[in-house]
C-alpha cells in the first residue's frame, strides 16, 4: 500500500516566497487544527464550557488557548488550536457546545494560513482587497472575510500597525493566492522573484 | 464599484453579494388547499416596480448571512439594509432617513 505523506499545498512556492524582501515577508503557517462552531446564543455557559469568550462583535478575533477564535457570523466561529489534533479539538469543542444546542465540525484541512509581515503588507493587500486595512480601522483583533484577488479569504490583524496579517485561504486556492501575492509584491522587490 | 452595507460586516463591494429576489413573500398558510394557479402565483409571480423594492441579499463572500434591503430599481440606490427579523421600513421612515441624510 502506498504511503500517504502529508504535504503543504504551497510546497512548490517555498523558494519563491523566500526570495521576497523584508518589506513583504510571506510565511506559510504550519498546519493547525480548526473547528467550525455554530452556536445560537453565547453566554457564560458557553464561555465556561469552551474556556474562551467567543467574540460577538462582527469582524473580530480573540486568542483562544494556543489558537484563535474568529468571528465568522452571528452564530458561527472558527476555533483553532496548535497543540491538539483535529480529532481532539473537534471532540472537545463538540462536547462543550452540544449541550447548548450548538455543533462543531472539523475543518482543519479546509484552510491554510499565510502570515504576511513587513512595512508594505498593506500596500500589497490593497491591490486586491477593497476593505479598509488602515490600522485606525483594522487594528489588532480585527478580522474580515472578503475576497483577495479572486479568492475568498479571512484576514486577521495580529498587531495594531497592520504590518502583520494572517490570511486564511482555502487550500485549493492557496497556489493561486501565492502567485497573486508574489505578483502584487513584485514592485517592492529589488531582485526579480520569478525565474524568467 | 457600488458598495452594499451588510448589516453585519459593513460596506463591502457589490461582487461579494448574491441577489435573492423579492423579500417579504410569505409562505402560504395552508399550502395543501392552494390551487395550481395560486401555487404558480406564490412560486413564480413577483413584483417588478420602478422605484423602491424590498429585496433579499446574501453576503456570500463574507459572513454568508441573508438580509433585506430597500433598493431603488431606477437608480440602484440602496436606501436601507435591515436584518431578516426586522420589520419592513415604511415609506415615511425611508423619506425621513433620506431627508436626514442617514440613508446608506
Amino acid at each position: 500500500m502506498a504511503e500517504l505523506l502529508r504535504t503543504s499545498p504551497l510546497d512548490a512556492w517555498t523558494d519563491a516566497l523566500e526570495r521576497l524582501p523584508d518589506t513583504v515577508r510571506i510565511a506559510v503557517e504550519p498546519y493547525v487544527a480548526m473547528v467550525d462552531v455554530r452556536l445560537g446564543t453565547v453566554g457564560a455557559a458557553a464561555s465556561a464550557a469552551l474556556g474562551v469568550d467567543l467574540p460577538t462583535a462582527p469582524g473580530t478575533w480573540v486568542p483562544a488557548g494556543t489558537g484563535r477564535a474568529v468571528w465568522l457570523g452571528p452564530d458561527e466561529w472558527l476555533l483553532s488550536s496548535t497543540t491538539e489534533t483535529p480529532e481532539e479539538l473537534e471532540a472537545r469543542v463538540r462536547a462543550a457546545v452540544l449541550p447548548l444546542g450548538g455543533s462543531a465540525t472539523d475543518v482543519s484541512a479546509q484552510r491554510i494560513g499565510l502570515r504576511l509581515t513587513g512595512a508594505r503588507v498593506r500596500d500589497v493587500l490593497a491591490k486586491g482587497c477593497s476593505i479598509d486595512l488602515h490600522p485606525r480601522v483594522f487594528g489588532r483583533g480585527s478580522s474580515a472575510q472578503t475576497t483577495l484577488g479572486q479568492a475568498g479569504v479571512v484576514l486577521l490583524a495580529l498587531f495594531d500597525a497592520a504590518d502583520d496579517v494572517v490570511v486564511l485561504v482555502r487550500s485549493s486556492f492557496a497556489g493561486y493566492l501565492a502567485d497573486w501575492l508574489l505578483d502584487a509584491a513584485l514592485e517592492f522587490t529589488t531582485t526579480p522573484t520569478h525565474d524568467r | 464599484m457600488q458598495l452594499i452595507a451588510c448589516p453585519w460586516c459593513g460596506p463591502r463591494e457589490e461582487v461579494e453579494f448574491h441577489y435573492g429576489g423579492q423579500a417579504h413573500v410569505p409562505y402560504p398558510d395552508s399550502p395543501a388547499e392552494l390551487s395550481d394557479e395560486e401555487w404558480a402565483h406564490y412560486v413564480f409571480f413577483r413584483d417588478n416596480p420602478k422605484g423602491r423594492f424590498a429585496e433579499r441579499w446574501n453576503h456570500s463572500a463574507g459572513c454568508r448571512r441573508w438580509f433585506n434591503a430597500i433598493r431603488d430599481t431606477a437608480t440602484y440606490r440602496f436606501e436601507r439594509v435591515y436584518r431578516l427579523d426586522d420589520p419592513k421600513p415604511g415609506v415615511t421612515e425611508l423619506a425621513r432617513s433620506r431627508e436626514e441624510g442617514t440613508a446608506p
